[in-house]
């Protein structure tokens, strides 16, 4: 037991230093990592944990959180977590850090400046990404763009776009 | 550091106000964090203004980790030091751990029923189309520069039309930004 959860934390803590874009961008990583090199989990105990970890809320780590559940219980589920976690959080506490207090030097303003549009569009990549991978027919596709219009034109709460969309494609499954 | 006219003052976020707001925002964060995160920090509790907002998105965008975890790291830190920043991760994945893990247990038994099926789906579409608009209204706010409409332009081009993998193309695309926006400074 101590094994996989040495094994669980020094794999996720290695992953942690090279996950530019999240875990998403890790996922053929993990992948590679969980079900071929460790055998921890089966190719489609693999995919269910994935499906699960995308119908909840909260950031994506949580998929390594679940994996972590899998293999070793709670444990596991703490020790996936954090290792993922404290990697990459201790560099950005720092980062921050230095941010902040040179924050009034140019090179620093320059380098925010420059990252504001980077965001931007991958937060944009990221969503028609989605489109790609959830909408499979026209009316998931008339969700997703009634969802846009609604964020973008008004300030109310999103939550009434996500249940919208549940119901509709509800309804849709028994007009069809 | 620029002068952002919409900027809030500067106040200092409490233990309890970030704890509690992280909290709602892993909660609420279906289908991707940083739209609700935005919901949260910029228009319900106004901590940040848009513009402050993206900056510190960028930066956790290009540093390893999940970016919203890395803006929470960067926003507790700001606040209240170390301790703002534990208050804020454990804020963010306290509801989404207990939540996942409850979904594990109970998946196999509601997985085959086709209306929870089609519910998260449709809820998961409409989430794609809170990202997009999310992304399209911090454009509206901030007003970018043309360069950096060309800038954000490639980025998505590269990673959401030619699925391009990430790392290379950061290391492409934020040089190439940090050199644009110092020669349209320069003029």
């Amino acid at each position: 037991m101590t094994g996989v959860l040495a094994e669980l934390a020094r794999t996720f803590a290695l992953l942690s230093l090279v996950s530019i874009g999240g875990v998403n961008a890790l996922l053929p990583e993990i992948h590679r990592q969980v079900v071929d090199i460790h055998g921890w989990m089966t190719d489609q105990a693999f995919a269910t944990a994935f499906a699960i970890a995308n119908a909840s809320p909260g950031p994506n780590v949580i998929f390594v959180s679940l994996i972590g559940w899998q293999v070793a219980g709670l444990a596991g589920l703490l020790v996936a977590t954090l290792a993922l976690l404290i990697p990459s959080s201790v560099l950005a506490y720092f980062a921050g850090r230095v941010l902040t207090r040179w924050s009034h030097h140019p090179a620093v303003g320059l380098l925010r400046d420059a990252l504001i549009p980077v965001a931007l569009g991958m937060m944009l990549a990221s969503g028609l990404s989605m489109m790609r991978t959830v909408d499979h027919d026209v009316v998931t596709v008339l969700i997703s763009l009634a969802t846009t219009v609604f964020v973008y034109t008004t300030r109310r709460n999103p939550l009434w776009a996500l249940g919208s969309g549940a119901i509709v494609n509800v309804a849709a499954l028994h007009f069809s | 550091m620029q002068h952002d006219p919409s900027a809030t003052p500067r106040r200092n976020i409490s233990k309890a106000e970030l704890f509690f707001g992280f909290l709602k925002i892993g909660l609420l964060g279906f289908g991707g964090v940083a739209p609700w995160a935005r919901h949260i920090i910029v228009e319900e509790r106004r901590w940040l203004s848009d513009r402050e907002f993206a900056e510190i998105l960028g930066i956790g965008q290009v540093l390893p980790g999940p970016n919203t975890i890395n803006a929470a790291v960067i926003i507790g830190d700001r606040n209240q030091g170390i301790v703002g920043v534990l208050l804020c991760l454990l804020g963010q994945m306290a509801m989404p751990l207990v939540i996942v893990t409850l979904l594990a247990v109970v998946y196999d038994r509601v997985a085959a029923i086709p209306e929870v099926g089609a519910a998260l789906i449709g809820a998961a579409a409409a989430s794609a189309g809170l990202v997009l608009g999310t992304a399209l209204k911090m454009i509206r706010n901030i007003r970018p520069t043309p360069l950096s409409y060309a800038i954000g332009a490639a980025g998505f081009a590269a990673i959401g039309l030619l699925r391009w993998p990430l790392v290379p193309v950061v290391l492409v695309l934020v040089p190439t930004a940090i050199a644009a926006t110092w020669w349209e400074r320069r003029k």
